[in-house]
């Protein structure tokens, strides 16, 4: 399933890849993209676990970028 | 933010004016007389930096070492340390205010980056200024303003002059014209009456109508135009996934050499205080920020001046490939033609009146487009009073008892046993007979768009191969290939011949060669498709077209073309020249500081404006003319 969140205080292009590759690393993933640009981050996982997933993935911003906040 | 960086610049630039002009650790006296100055720049420091120790704190703490604060706190915290240092050891005691200037630098450079980028999002978006607001939706015959994605099929809205269009329907009620500008790109305004489409975005201009509503909110082409270009960016080119993994690798590269510039000549030489120096320095150009900022920007600010000129491009990589695209092929009808055919020639031309009378008297009952431009050349009453009857496949026979009119093609001569001339020229013949005398014919053909042959001059002048696909005979197709100046063409296609023509060039293209294909999307959307680059032109209002090409041209002007293929270019110069000036500047700042021959005034500056420099850069994107240069 492919899904789209909009990203809340994402102010660093670096942080935006870092962000995306660690993303890209969580169990289940199957292509997540961050865009500095658009302020979005674009996931395609599995569909069975996606709220799982989900936690995992804030869990992983938060660690990458404190300041940044996904909106779900 | 923007006060807390002029309260420190103020601050410091008052405590660097006296302490340069009076020595405050030299008046303090003493041994530890380094300590006022130490106090004063720290006052600052914290001022300005506070954030960004707390940050290094944080996320130190979960295990980000080589996380852009930290590494900005070390560099500086460390200038001090030598500072102290070499107060304690009695030497002059320089560095404090250059660990104040780096961090001060820094956070402005950053709140300039933030301010840009969003600046420029902000500035690209409003480009596509056709999210509507609300709608007016009639229930229990009354109208309420409702957010338009609350609004249901087959409802009711009220559209009032000077209102955007919330949701695509069917106008029910009222007439009046649109304005299709920010959808289509076409100044004139659409004449719109009961039954006729109406499409989300377009303004209303006259008076009041009410719209059926056809599609969902999301479903509607307003909001798919700008779900379009809003994830375009999401699309990543490989020059945009080229710099994300070098900036993986550059910041650890930079650390490491920066320890090794610490310990290798330190243990060396033994003059630890002057390579830690060195070494702080290279931790101060460590973040590849320019990079990873201005290059997504540069994308982005194509993908939005694209959009300007109603031109959606679909992702970065096609922005990217689209700069080396060089295989251009097109589709004929609707594409490179107008679509609408056209009477061009009568033979012979003396009876032109009376030919042309005939035809359309004949013609009056049919919609065919062939009819219509019969009718259309004519232009005057038709003689009423005739029985039409359509012979399928051949033409039409029109009697009013006394004179009997036969119009159409060569097969419907033969039938009748009528002697004519055969038309040579390339087009459609229309032969008309009365009372089984041959009168003449009328000779009708598809007309060039009045911007093809420039367009496919402009095209073969960037040294692109242009091709054209027809499912037109060969003397037709001979025609208009040479009328346009296309360098080479291809006749009597099916559609499905289409495909599988597009295919063969694609498998014999060089290998740095991109393919580009051009079509109305409206049947040839395999084609799209499967081309390196699928255009769509004038392809709004249908979702076939706008989901399966790559670029979409709003407007229905083959001039878009050379145009995205321009912005495209620029874009990708202005890419590589941002590449290559962040690495030439980063480059030279790390050698300098290794040899020493820079401090870290020079290096924090520099990698700053590299960064700043780049993002104007970028931006230049934004101000491409339409026309050329």
């Amino acid at each position: 399933m492919k899904k789209v969140f909009r990203l809340k205080d994402l102010d660093c292009a670096n942080c935006a890849a870092k962000m995306e590759r660690s993303i890209n690393k969580i169990d289940g993933v199957e292509s997540a993209s961050v865009s500095f640009m658009s302020q979005k981050l674009t996931i395609e996982a599995d569909e069975s676990r996606f709220d799982s997933i989900m936690d995992e993935v804030v869990k992983v911003c938060r660690r990458v970028e404190p300041d940044c906040e996904i909106l779900r | 933010m923007l006060i807390r960086i002029c309260v420190s610049l103020g601050a410091f630039i008052v405590l660097l004016a006296v302490d340069k002009s009076i020595d405050l650790a030299s008046r303090a006296g003493g041994r530890l007389g380094f300590l006022l100055p130490l106090f004063l720049y720290l006052a600052v420091y914290l001022t300005i930096g506070c954030d960004v120790l707390l940050r290094a704190a944080r996320n130190i703490c979960r295990g980000q070492v080589l996380d852009e604060n930290f590494l900005m706190a070390i560099a500086t915290l460390g200038a001090f340390a030598l500072g102290i240092t070499r107060g304690v050891l009695g030497q002059s005691t320089e560095g404090f205010d250059e660990a104040c200037a780096v961090l001060l630098f820094y956070q402005a450079g950053e709140f300039f980056q933030r301010y840009a980028t969003d600046k420029s999002r902000k500035s690209i978006s409003s480009l596509m200024d056709i999210r509507p607001d609300v709608a007016n939706v009639l229930r229990d015959g009354a109208a309420v303003s409702v957010e338009p994605s609350e609004v249901k099929i087959g409802e009711t809205i009220i559209i009032n002059p000077g209102e955007k269009t919330p949701l695509d329907g069917v106008c029910i009620k009222g007439a009046t014209a649109l304005d299709t500008k920010a959808l289509t790109g076409e100044a004139l305004p659409r004449e719109i009456v009961e039954g006729d489409a109406v499409l989300s975005g377009t303004v209303n201009l006259t008076s009041q109508i009410e719209v059926r509503v056809e599609k969902e909110f999301y479903d509607s082409t307003a909001s798919k135009i700008l779900e379009l270009v809003e994830n375009a960016a999401d699309k990543k080119s490989k020059t945009e996934n080229f710099i994300t993994k070098f900036a993986r690798y550059y910041t650890p590269a930079v650390v490491l050499s920066a320890i090794l510039l610490l310990v290798i000549p330190g243990a060396v030489t033994g003059d630890w205080l002057t390579w830690t120096y060195r070494a702080l320095s290279f931790l101060v150009v460590s973040c590849p920020c320019a990079l990873v900022i201005s290059i997504p920007l540069s994308f982005f600010a194509g993908i939005g001046a694209s959009s300007r000129h109603h031109i959606l491009i679909k992702g970065s990589n096609y922005l990217e490939r689209l700069a080396k695209a060089n295989v251009f092929v097109f589709d004929k009808t609707g594409t490179l033609t107008k679509g609408n055919f056209a009477v061009t020639s009568i033979y012979p031309e003396e009876r032109r009146e009376e030919i042309l009378r005939l035809a359309a008297t004949a013609e009056q009952g049919s919609s065919h487009p062939i009819a219509k431009s019969i009718i259309a050349a004519y232009g005057g009453q038709t003689d009423g009073g005739y029985t039409l009857t359509d012979i399928s496949g051949k033409g039409i026979l029109a009697t009013d008892g006394q004179t009997e009119v036969l119009c159409g093609n060569e097969k419907l001569m033969q039938e009748y046993g009528i002697e004519y001339a055969a038309v040579a020229a390339a087009g459609t013949a229309v032969y008309v007979a009365r009372n089984g005398e041959y009168i003449g014919s009328i000779l009708i053909t598809d007309e060039l768009k009045d911007e093809t042959a420039e367009v496919i001059a402009e095209l073969n002048g960037m040294g692109a191969r242009t091709v054209m696909l027809t499912g037109d005979n060969e003397a037709a197709a001979r025609e208009i290939a040479e009328a346009s100046g296309v360098s080479r063409y291809k006749s009597s296609l099916l559609p499905a011949d289409k495909v599988t023509e597009v295919e063969r060039i694609i498998s014999q293209k060089g290998k740095r060669d991109v393919v580009c294909f051009t079509g109305d999307g409206i049947n040839d959307a395999p084609v799209l498709m499967r081309s390196d680059i699928g255009i769509a032109m004038g392809g709004v209002g249908s979702d076939a077209a706008i989901e399966a090409s790559d670029v979409v041209l709003m407007k229905d002007d083959l001039k878009g073309l050379p145009l995205a293929k321009r912005i495209a270019k620029k874009t990708m110069g202005i890419v590589f020249q941002n590449i290559v000036f962040s690495l030439a500047v980063k480059l030279t700042i790390l050698i300098l500081s290794a040899v020493g021959l820079t401090n870290m005034w020079i290096a924090v500056i520099g990698d700053v404006g590299v960064s700043v420099i780049a993002i104007l850069n970028s931006m230049r994107n934004l101000s491409i003319k339409p026309n050329k240069n």
